[in-house]
């Protein structure tokens, strides 16, 4: 696929790495002339320097033959031009851009396609603010990712000493929950991929991939680990663009503090906020944070945009008795390196947002797509099209089904009902089918699968 | 510096170009020759190196950096001169000591095209057309080609490319991606070979002659496999032929491309490299043709087409010839040889400093000019409209100073060697501009001269292709340093 990526910034960086490893043609235009020239090094990519949005720059970055364009610089108006110079002049088939101002995000109208013809609109830091509601929400979990709008979850989590599954065989899951359907997508032992059959045996620190329906991710959970008790107190770091949302989404069910250094700055979200307490001050001051009741919270969210700030405030968070620790860290680097010992969660939000963007790469007709442990797995939740003839997979047992070494299907969504994957279950057009691959070199072979063959038009 | 992931890489690299040894094995099969041992023995041990080194780090699996990618153009280029040499070792007619065959196999590679063998007639086919091989395999590049043909190489490719390409802008690709991009130049090149071979032959040459010379033609390379060069055939149509290939493959292949995808000789007229190209090559052949008339040496048309097809040659860096041009009357041989500095556009299959470069530093010349005529005025160096970077023009400075650097000390050692004035220099020109024939006693062939001035100029061939600074770099103690 040729796509274009107008903006070299963390976002747009971070999914230039993810794209071109898998033999897309990436184009990068930016004006910070040092960066791309640095990307460009790093990356088997072309780049263009020049301003983002004019017809002249988008021709030289090969416009006219893109498949996609990807708007992620800084400027929301940069952004939308961007795209209607690209449906005007260049006829671009699918057009993303990232709008962050609320403003024009309440008007839909605005991007219709005799508008301003944007076909997805992304914002970055409203899919980081509910990655982050839903980890509080389910208190023990490492990742909660929804499929079929919020019917169906995944969640990953950490087997501890206490579980009641821990020891025992996979197979043994339901002798110990009869009436609950859930199936472990994946296992990750020391970091390398397991996949499950009846036999494995839980093992402490084993990160535990499942998928249930929502209804039962709690109780499932609870065969892993001692359930933590719900969140009652959390304490966010910065009052940045995810730390405001965050608190925003938050304040009506929890107890929310938020730290900011910057006092105009603060000032503006006490204004903003209704019942969230905003304290000004620097979050790595250990007075500031024991006379604010550190060892009382039950979450710590370190949200600012510098990374070494978000790790020590949120160690020193933890030190000082902070019941759990998350920070958004960007450099993926520093991810390996603090993840679960210092800091409980670390949350990219590349990784986070590039799932939405992936979604509209993958071939197929693809619903969903979440990327996790740094772009090496993907789950998809993808719709099976056409009947027996045209495709590969409806009117198919799930064991008829040749999926590619590494991959397993955990759920399947039919209309509104959720079920389970078993090995009898036979896939029907128009199921969402939720697929787990744990290498991501397998994806080609997933997408070649939902492809409907030329038969079906 | 990762020792396996290189030692990997040539072990692979070296077993892909051992395949380049086939082919002969086919001609002189099909000719019957007699002459197919060598081959096969050189196949042999090359892919038994290739092996050898491949196969105890076949599972390394690390991404080359920035270093590494230097390492292993320069040590491929010259393991590539070694085993090439081996087949004309081996082989008994012609019967060439180590030095020759490298030296041979060295100015194939390189699209030099200084050759020591005599008697190229009456050599066995196979032997004849694995030399214009060896320069159509040098001509793009092999780690060109290696990049089109494995995709494993990846970024690591990247670092290959930059390496062995020629000219100063060395980021620019056509495509997105290198693999693309390598093989893109590389589909331009097989066209532009075909399209040649092909006018060759209708020309008047035998099937065997028009392929082999279309090799060295878009490689610009010059070997022929006749004594006379292209003055063999006595044809104006086929010095004419010649011309027109020898003035493409001297172009930027990116313009080739952008034209061949617009379907449009616009970016040929917008490019101010092309045009400058193209004026020095018009302006060189006007002063040779006319002179040549002048000072009587040939009739009026004789003068014509023998002025233009060696100028054209020459300063192309191809160095064919029709007629013996180094004993030209007056200023013209030293006219010709310095031509040749100026060579072909970057990213072309040309030899020299490259017609960018020159034009740049031209520009940079004329710019302190301005400033002393206007000591506060803000001048930038423009081509084609654009602004070029102080970097892009700080390099092209150290390139040419380390130029004429190498040229000079290289000189002086084959001058110490025994060889007269202007045989030392115009032989280091000739080999540091990949064009081939020089002046004095290396004006028709190398092969009088001895053997210390033949690894001299073995050097200087490789220098001039992988452009100094790849092979330079190797030689600094801060690049060793850990």
């Amino acid at each position: 696929m040729k796509i274009i990526i107008l903006g070299a910034g963390q976002v747009g960086a971070s999914v230039a790495a993810t794209l071109a490893s898998e033999a897309n043609d990436i184009t990068m235009v930016d004006l910070d002339r040092d960066r791309i020239g640095d990307l460009r090094n790093r990356f088997d990519i072309q780049v263009v320097y020049g301003h983002a949005s004019r017809p002249e720059v988008l021709r030289r970055a090969g416009a006219e033959d893109a498949d996609m364009i990807l708007a992620v610089t800084n400027s929301d108006e940069t952004n939308m031009v961007a795209c209607q110079v690209a449906y005007t002049l260049f006829h671009t088939p699918t057009k993303i851009a990232r709008v962050r101002a609320k403003d024009y995000l309440i008007h839909p109208q605005l991007f219709a396609q005799e508008a301003l013809p944007i076909d997805v609109l992304i914002s970055p830091e409203q899919v980081v603010t509910e990655y982050i509601q839903r980890i509080i929400e389910l208190p023990g979990a490492l990742q909660v990712l929804d499929f079929a709008n919020g019917k169906v979850r995944l969640v990953a989590v950490k087997a501890t000493h206490g579980g009641p599954l821990v020891g025992n065989s996979l197979k043994t899951l339901k002798d110990h929950m009869p009436s609950v359907q859930t199936r472990v997508a994946a296992i990750f032992r020391r970091g390398t991929p397991i996949i499950p059959t009846g036999d494995t045996i839980f093992e402490e620190d084993d990160e535990v991939f499942f998928i249930s329906a929502r209804k039962y991710t709690r109780k499932v959970m609870s065969e892993l680990r001692r359930l933590d008790k719900p969140v009652k107190r959390v304490m966010i770091a910065g009052g940045g663009n995810i730390g405001k949302r965050l608190a925003k989404a938050l304040e009506h069910q929890y107890q929310v503090k938020i730290i900011d250094h910057n006092m105009p700055h603060s000032k503006e979200i006490s204004e903003e906020l209704e019942k969230t307490i905003v304290l000004h001050g620097d979050a790595a001051d250990s007075n500031l944070l024991l006379e604010e009741n550190i060892e009382g919270t039950d979450v710590f969210c370190a949200m600012t945009n510098d990374d070494e700030a978000n790790i020590l405030s949120s160690m020193l968070a933890k030190r000082l008795g902070a019941n759990k620790v998350m920070a958004i860290i960007n450099r993926p680097e520093y991810v390996d390196l603090v993840q679960s010992d210092l800091v409980d969660i670390a949350i990219s939000p590349q990784q986070v947002t590039i799932g939405s963007l992936l979604t509209h790469v993958r071939r197929g007709d693809v619903a969903v797509v979440h990327s996790l442990r740094r772009g090496a797995a993907e789950a998809i939740e993808a719709v099976a099209h056409g009947d027996e003839k045209s495709s590969k997979v409806v009117g198919r047992a799930i064991d008829e089904i040749k999926l590619p070494p590494g991959t397993t299907i955990g759920a399947v969504v039919r209309s509104d009902e959720v079920i389970i994957a078993t090995s009898k279950l036979s896939i029907e057009a128009e199921d969402h089918v939720i697929l787990f691959v744990v290498d991501k070199k397998r994806i080609k072979d997933v997408e070649h699968l939902f492809q409907v063959g030329v038969t079906f038009l | 510096m990762q020792r396996a992931a290189i030692q990997r890489i040539l072990g692979i690299l070296l077993m892909i170009i051992s395949i380049s040894m086939l082919p002969p094995v086919l001609v002189s099969i099909g000719y019957d020759d007699g002459a197919m041992m060598p081959f096969i023995m050189a196949f042999l041990v090359t892919v038994v190196m290739g092996l050898l080194l491949w196969f105890p780090v076949r599972a390394h699996r690390k991404e080359m950096r920035l270093r590494d990618g230097f390492i292993v153009v320069a040590m491929y280029w010259l393991v590539l001169g070694l085993s090439g040499s081996l087949p004309l070792v081996l082989s008994v007619a012609p019967e060439l000591s180590i030095t020759d065959a490298v030296f041979e196999s060295m100015s194939g590679l390189t699209t030099t095209g200084a050759t020591v063998i005599t008697g190229l007639d009456q050599l066995p086919k196979s032997i004849l057309y694995y030399r214009q091989q060896l320069q159509w395999l040098g001509g793009m590049g092999i780690i060109v080609l290696a990049v089109a043909i494995l995709p494993m190489l990846g970024i690591g490719g990247m670092q290959l490319y930059r390496a062995e390409t020629p000219g100063p802008m060395k980021d620019t690709k056509l495509t997105p991606r290198i693999t693309e991009t390598a093989k893109a130049l590389w589909y331009i090149y097989l066209g532009l070979t075909v399209a040649c071979a092909f006018a060759y032959w209708l020309g008047g040459m035998t099937m065997f002659d028009a392929v082999g010379h279309s090799f060295s033609t878009v490689a610009i390379g010059g070997f022929s496999t006749h004594d006379e060069s292209i003055g063999y055939f006595n044809s104006t149509v086929i010095e004419m032929i010649a011309v027109v290939f020898m003035i493409l493959a001297g172009v930027n292949f990116s313009l080739h491309f952008i034209a061949w995808r617009n379907i449009s000789i616009r970016p040929y007229l917008d490019d101010s490299e092309f045009k400058t190209y193209f004026k020095v090559l018009s302006i060189v052949a006007l002063i040779t043709c006319t002179y040549l008339y002048i000072t009587g040496t040939f009739e009026f048309g004789d003068a014509v087409h023998n002025g233009i097809f060696q100028a054209v040659s020459i300063g192309t860096t191809t160095g064919f010839t029709t007629a013996e041009y180094h004993n030209w009357p007056g200023f013209l041989p030293a006219m010709l040889l310095l031509a040749s500095f100026i060579g072909g556009c970057a990213g072309s299959t040309g030899g020299g400093m490259k017609v960018i470069r020159v034009l740049l530093l031209f520009k940079q010349g004329m710019r302190e000019v301005v400033r002393l005529i206007h000591p506060n005025a803000q001048v930038a160096v423009k081509i084609g409209g654009s602004v070029l970077e102080e970097r892009v023009i700080d390099s092209v400075w150290g390139f040419f100073s380390l130029y004429v650097g190498s040229f000079i000390i290289m000189a002086l050692l084959l001058a110490a060697s025994g060889l007269d004035l202007i045989t030392a220099f115009s032989a280091v020109a000739a080999c540091m501009n990949n064009l081939g024939p020089g002046l004095g006693d290396v004006g028709a062939h190398y092969g009088d001269i001895n053997d210390i001035a033949k690894w001299i100029l073995c050097f200087a061939m490789l220098l001039g292709r992988l452009e100094i600074f790849t092979l330079l770099v190797l030689l600094t103690p801060a690049f060793w340093r850990k």
